[in-house]
């Protein structure tokens, strides 16, 4: 019997579980003794609270033992079938394990039809029949446990049962388990990339990552190779994620998004307002990848054409301009919907002063709005930096990947992101300093856009708070 | 409606021939017609609702920043239509200015509040002249001995009552011809709307003041002419002690007297 059949039974059960609980706590709820009629107390909670108190203590306890089964399960099994392997053919070491379970695997399947190791057949069989009994077992132990919960359950309904407040405690910890999911999968995330980085830091160590000029990590296969050198200095890569990032898209995006917003929040009419901040807004959906089209494919030729006019015979067609420009216009709906914001936030009556000075609106959004809404601005362009720095497509497809420490926009120059894409893409082992240093340079990005945000979002909470 | 005694008639400031404001579709103001005095404080008092502000707000058109608002009739400042061609919004308002009914001082320092208006019209030629207007201003509007030694301190740091004779300072500061004062005293206490109270005493006769006021104590204290709003008409409109001690109109009795609003 599959896990996941077990699962479906299981759900089956509990739905019969809910109607058994609901239909006893109808009939509490109609009793003559209990003053019928739906007068509220007589019957504490209403019957699909008691429902769903059954069904919960019913369900939870079997289903979490075929949760944790399903995670192990197929570590345990593998564990008897390799010990059923004589001890001669045994495979021993860690790599030969799990070639010999995928083998096995293979063959239970049915997407190899034979098996190079000869073992690997007779496993294979152990295999389904050990499964087979497994699973078995552990439905059983789930059923039992299933009838244990609803039984005790069931048998605790009365009209003064509390199944209400039951049930409210049981969502609060759905909910509670639900978001504590996407905590841990960011500490994971952080952990691996700290565990990994440490592996790649103990071939390189981080002072020269960190200040070194030079990146080149090609590394020998053998030690025999020639031009493999393997340089990590990663301050090329940092550079050109600033430079293309925080500097030539910041150039575009800070003027354009922030007057934007001041057009949509000063002088538009609220007709025009109402059709044009959603079309602005589209513009932060477009696929990145899309951008990525445009600046390789439109931006980049044109920025090369323009350098060769202006008398630069060697402008490179992947240039740090292309690349930063359309990141820029990708930004604008950004900074322009964070501008937005902090306008709309400054007080009407503020606004209402100056115009009554008699300011024009032009010197009302320039010395008193922009000012009074500045604190926010800034946390938006913040904000907006540590979404340009982490942004990969258009770098990948137009900025390079030659490590230059450049500051002729015209030239190429590679960003962060582009070289984690470019040392983890294709057959890579996992153990060189090469495919490990992508891990110590996402661990910088991570730190640097995460410092970047909690930064630029103390800063905006702040300023929110000046008015509230 | 503008029927008192032709021997009281001072030298007349503004006036409003029927003037309406509707929002939308929304009538707030039915055809209102007045004459503000150049010496006198005119309080507007009435429930709330009644148009009043409504009214104040079309002196200075700031009625315009409304995008749903649409003015009527004529308002005139000194025999020109301010919604005429040859009246500029700007000119318009650095000759009529206004305070709000809660503080709004820029979130600037104190000098720089005072010295907002002088800036953009270009009225002071040198660090100096500046220095002065805005001394000038603060000592007008009773402030300048309790700033004078935190001028760079931020406007928004001080009391409310300091804030709203800031915001006084800073209307003056361009030398207006009149001050519209929406309710200025409706967010301070009692001590501090004394302070403003005994301000727009000391300010009557150099600038038309008009003040509109939910508090009829301080419409009786501070004003010597009183018009009486009520659902977006003027009832009456007369000598304070008039309105206050033997109004004409059986409504404006009930709204002196407590009975409604």
């Amino acid at each position: 019997m599959p896990l996941s059949l077990i699962f479906l039974v299981l759900l089956g059960l509990g739905l019969g579980a809910f109607a058994l609980g609901r239909s006893k706590g109808a009939a509490m709820a109609s009793a003559p003794g209990a003053g019928g009629g739906g007068r509220i107390g007589s019957v504490h909670s209403r019957p699909n609270y008691h429902g769903a108190f059954v069904a919960l203590v019913a369900l939870a306890p079997a289903l979490l033992l075929v949760a944790s089964w399903a995670a192990v399960g197929d570590g345990v099994i593998a564990e008897r079938v390799i010990a059923s392997v004589p001890e001669a053919t045994r495979p021993a070491t860690e790599l030969d394990r799990s070639a010999f379970m995928n083998e096995v695997q293979g063959l239970v399947s049915g997407d190899m039809e034979a098996g190079f190791n000869p073992d690997a057949e007779v496993a294979a069989k152990l295999f389904v029949t050990t499964r087979g009994t497994y699973n078995l077992i552990v439905g059983a132990l789930a059923a039992a446990l299933f009838a244990m919960g609803g039984l005790w359950a069931f048998s605790r309904l009365r009209p003064q049962f509390r199944a209400r407040n039951s049930v409210e405690r049981a969502v609060k910890w759905l909910l509670v388990a639900s978001s504590l999911v996407a905590i841990l999968t960011t500490f994971g995330i952080v952990m691996s990339l700290v565990f990994e980085s440490f592996r790649f830091f103990q071939s390189v160590s981080p002072v020269e990552f960190l200040t070194g000029t030079t990146w080149s990590p090609q590394t020998a296969m053998r030690a025999d190779q020639v031009g493999s050198s393997g340089a990590f200095g990663a301050v090329p890569l940092f550079w050109g994620t600033i430079f293309i990032g925080a500097i030539i898209a910041m150039v575009v995006a800070i003027p354009l998004g922030l007057m934007s917003a001041i057009y949509l929040t000063q002088y538009a009419p609220s007709q025009v307002r109402r059709y044009l901040k959603p079309l602005l807004e589209l513009l932060a959906g477009v696929p990145t990848v899309v951008y990525g089209f445009f600046a390789a494919l439109t931006v980049a030729p044109a920025v090369r054409d323009f350098a060769v006019s202006l008398g630069m015979t060697d402008a490179s067609s992947e240039s740090a301009l292309a690349a930063g420009l359309v990141m820029g216009i990708m930004i604008i709906p950004f900074v322009s919907s964070m501008a937005d914001d902090a306008l709309t936030a400054v007080p009407q009556a503020m606004r209402d002063g100056s115009l009554a000075m008699g300011a024009t609106r032009s010197e009302t959004v320039r010395r008193v709005l922009v000012p009074a809404a500045l604190p926010g601005i800034v946390g938006g362009v913040l904000l907006a930096i540590s979404r340009a720095i982490g942004e990969t497509m258009i770098v990948v497809m137009a900025a390079g990947l030659a490590a230059n420490l450049e500051i002729n926009p015209f030239k190429s120059v590679t960003t962060v992101t582009t070289q984690i894409v470019a040392l983890l893409t294709g057959d890579q082992e996992f153990d060189s300093p090469k495919t490990l240093s992508a891990f110590a340079l996402g661990l910088v990005l991570f730190v640097i856009t995460l410092i970047l945000n909690i930064y630029a979002l103390s800063v905006v909470k702040k300023y929110r708070e000046a008015y509230e | 409606m503008s029927d008192y005694p032709s021997n009281t008639v001072p030298e007349t400031k503004m006036t409003a021939r029927n003037v309406s404001v509707f929002y939308g579709a929304k009538q707030a103001l039915k055809s209102v017609s007045i004459d503000v005095s150049r010496e006198h404080v005119t309080a507007f008092i009435g429930p709330s609702g009644c148009g009043k502000s409504t009214f104040l707000r079309c002196f200075n058109r700031m009625n315009d920043t409304v995008e749903s608002a649409r003015v009527e009739g004529e308002i005139k400042l000194d025999g020109t239509d301010v919604y005429s061609p040859e009246m500029d919004v700007v000119q318009l308002r650095a000759r009529v200015g206004m305070v709000f009914q809660k503080p709004n001082p820029f979130p600037k320092s104190i000098y720089e509040n005072i010295a907002y208006g002088p800036r953009i019209h270009g009225l002071a030629r040198s660090k100096a002249d500046m220095d002065g207007i805005v001394e000038g201003s603060l000592r007008r509007a009773g402030l300048w001995d309790e700033v004078k030694d935190r001028l760079a301190e931020s406007g928004t740091a001080m009391s409310g009552g300091q804030q709203q004779r800031l915001c006084i300072a800073r209307a003056i500061a361009v030398d207006p011809e009149v001050i519209l004062m929406d309710e200025p005293c409706s967010a301070l206490d009692p001590i501090a709307t004394a302070k403003i109270e005994e301000l727009i005493d000391e300010l009557r006769g150099r600038y038309a003041i008009v003040i509109v006021t939910h508090n009829m104590q301080q419409a009786a204290r501070v004003s010597q002419k009183t018009a009486f709003f009520h659902l977006g008409t003027m009832v009456e409109y007369g000598d304070t002690s008039t309105i206050f001690t033997n109004p004409a109109e059986s409504r404006t009795k009930d709204y002196i007297t407590g009975r409604y609003g």
